[in-house]
């Protein structure tokens, strides 16, 4: 196995894009890495494409050759690949992108996601997000995937004692963050009782629980470590890759208050990467509900069980604190083009690490670590990324 | 959902029946040809076993903002239960105010209409959930 870096990022804005395609969104992000890493674009030896469910939402299946052929490869005859696993689609193209290189097949590897959710409605939205969990045994009785999160927040109020105030601080964190973050769909501080007062979605998530519904595009470019410097002073290393499944359906599980596709996940990640939770400084964690970023900080190792809620309320998450989480807004405000994600988690890691974050800018980043779940967390891809020394 | 799609699991909507592993007897339902835990040693060892219906919530939600074809019945409540044979299960839990359900509510199944097909009107029938 060789030693992989990112060499080049991109990213559109996120939001309601309604003068903007699929396509435009996908070259957009494109481009924009390509230009940073310098690349002529002839250099590319692959295309991963991560998307949830472009088939439903704009009608157009395939999508990884178009993206291919509008980004100006088609007479390069590049393989572009599609790659699917709900919402951590982005996260698993990465993976995908980071084994090719990794493996010696490709050396210069171009990763996507991409997501426009906002042509159809909101409750077609949310139709097809349903289906990311069991269609036959949980979304048929009624289940929306709110409600599957909300029954998991309910359990984990009533183990360990979380609480409204607790779920708030988490949006309340994120909107903060976000408002820092130029390519965030909500770029204003939020107050908590907005928060805990917010119009309720699935008892007991409200409004400012849930991440919104958002259209945009990531990109990275991937080449081996020691071919990087050709390309950039500041390559981003991929110290590792850790992915694991777990069952379907919530109801199958053994706990509601933990993912344990995010613990075996983050397991292997940081053994290969030789890394311990307390050598990260910040990490980018799935936050398409509140509960969910609770959950996963407890789960990835840095608090313990049940104490999420309260290390989020004591600020023990905020920037430059104990580990900075969702420094770019998460999915609550930067936003959620679901199968964008996990490739935009990569793009504010490489701008933390290479010190391009500004306002929002962690102190001596030198690792990050990248969550992304898919449905209620059947799929759980964690990467850590690390400064070259 | 597909008509043929929603018919083919009737047999397990419509009776509650699920399999039991011959080698650990945990019970799964939905029916599994392979129990998780014992994996190739439980093929051809998973019993059909009839589920009682009864058990207890482990967690619900009331949803407010549903999925289209549930609108009329907003505000409505999902839960996750544990049936007496230790299996979990999702499903509504109808015949009362959304907030008479509790964690650690008695539940048994009942059998009404979820929902009917967009344009043919077909109705599917299965499993909600009651106090009891
Ligand atoms: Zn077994």
């Amino acid at each position: 196995m060789r030693d992989v870096a990112i060499i080049g990022i991109g990213e559109t804005k996120f939001g309601e894009l309604w003068e903007k395609s699929l396509r435009d969104l996908g070259i957009e992000a494109g481009f924009k890495a390509m230009e940073d890493a310098g690349l002529s674009g002839k250099e590319l030896d692959a295309m991963f494409v991560g998307n949830m469910s472009a088939g439903q939402l704009i009608d157009q299946e395939h999508i990884a050759p178009l993206i291919a052929d509008y980004s100006g490869m088609a007479e390069k005859n590049l393989p572009a690949i599609r790659v699917e696993a709900a919402s951590a689609s982005g996260g698993l193209a990465l993976s995908q992108g980071y084994m090719a290189v990794a493996s010696g097949v490709h050396d210069i590897v171009v990763v996507g996601g991409a997501e426009k959710m906002t042509d159809v409605g909101d409750e077609t939205a949310g139709e097809i997000l349903a289906k990311t969990a069991d269609q036959e045994w949980e979304a048929v009785f009624g289940a929306t995937l709110g409600s599957l999160y909300a029954m998991m927040a309910r359990r984990h109020m009533k183990d360990y004692g979380t609480t409204k105030e607790q779920l708030a601080a988490v949006a309340v964190k994120n909107h903060l963050n976000g408002s820092m973050n130029p390519n965030a769909q909500f770029r204003r501080a939020i107050k908590p009782e907005m928060a805990i007062n917010s119009a309720m979605v699935a008892d007991p998530l409200g409004t400012f629980d849930c991440a919104p519904l958002s259209d945009g595009a990531a990109a990275v470019i991937l080449a081996p470590l020691d071919k990087a410097k050709k390309y950039t002073d500041t390559p981003i290393k991929i110290l590792s890759c850790g992915q694991a499944g777990d069952y379907m359906a919530l109801h199958d599980r053994e706990s509601l208050t933990r993912m344990d596709a995010t613990i075996v996940a983050a397991k292997k990640a940081f053994k290969y990467a030789g890394l311990k939770p307390k050598d990260i400084q910040l990490a980018e964690v799935h936050d398409n509900f509140t509960i969910t970023e609770i959950m996963a900080i407890e789960d990835l190792g840095f608090f313990k069980k049940g104490q999420g809620g309260k290390a989020t309320e004591d600020g023990l998450t905020a920037l430059n604190s104990k580990i900075s989480v969702n420094t770019s807004g998460g999915l609550k405000a930067k936003g959620n083009p679901v199968g964008a994600v996990g490739v935009g988690q990569a793009v504010e890691a490489v701008i933390q690490l290479r010190g391009e974050a500004g306002e929002r800018q962690v102190d001596k980043a030198e690792n990050a670590l990248l969550h992304n779940i898919g449905g209620t967390g059947s799929t759980a891809i964690v990467h850590i990324l690390g400064r070259v020394r | 959902m597909a008509i043929a799609r929603f018919w083919r699991e009737n047999e397990s909507r419509y009776n509650m029946q699920g399999k039991k592993c011959g080698v650990c007897q945990k019970v799964y339902f939905p029916a599994r040809d392979m129990c998780p835990k014992c994996r190739r040693d439980s093929m051809g060892m998973m019993k059909k076993i009839q589920l009682t219906g009864k058990g207890e919530v482990i967690s619900y939600s009331i949803i407010h903002d549903g999925l289209p074809e549930f609108h009329m019945q907003i505000p409505y409540t999902i839960a996750i239960i544990e049936l007496e044979e230790g299996v979990r299960i999702t499903g509504q839990i109808v015949d009362c105010k959304p907030d008479c359900v509790d964690i650690g509510s008695k539940v048994e199944s009942v059998f009404r209409k979820l929902g009917e097909e967009g344009k043919s009107g077909v109705i599917h029938y299965g499993y909600k959930f009651k106090l009891i």
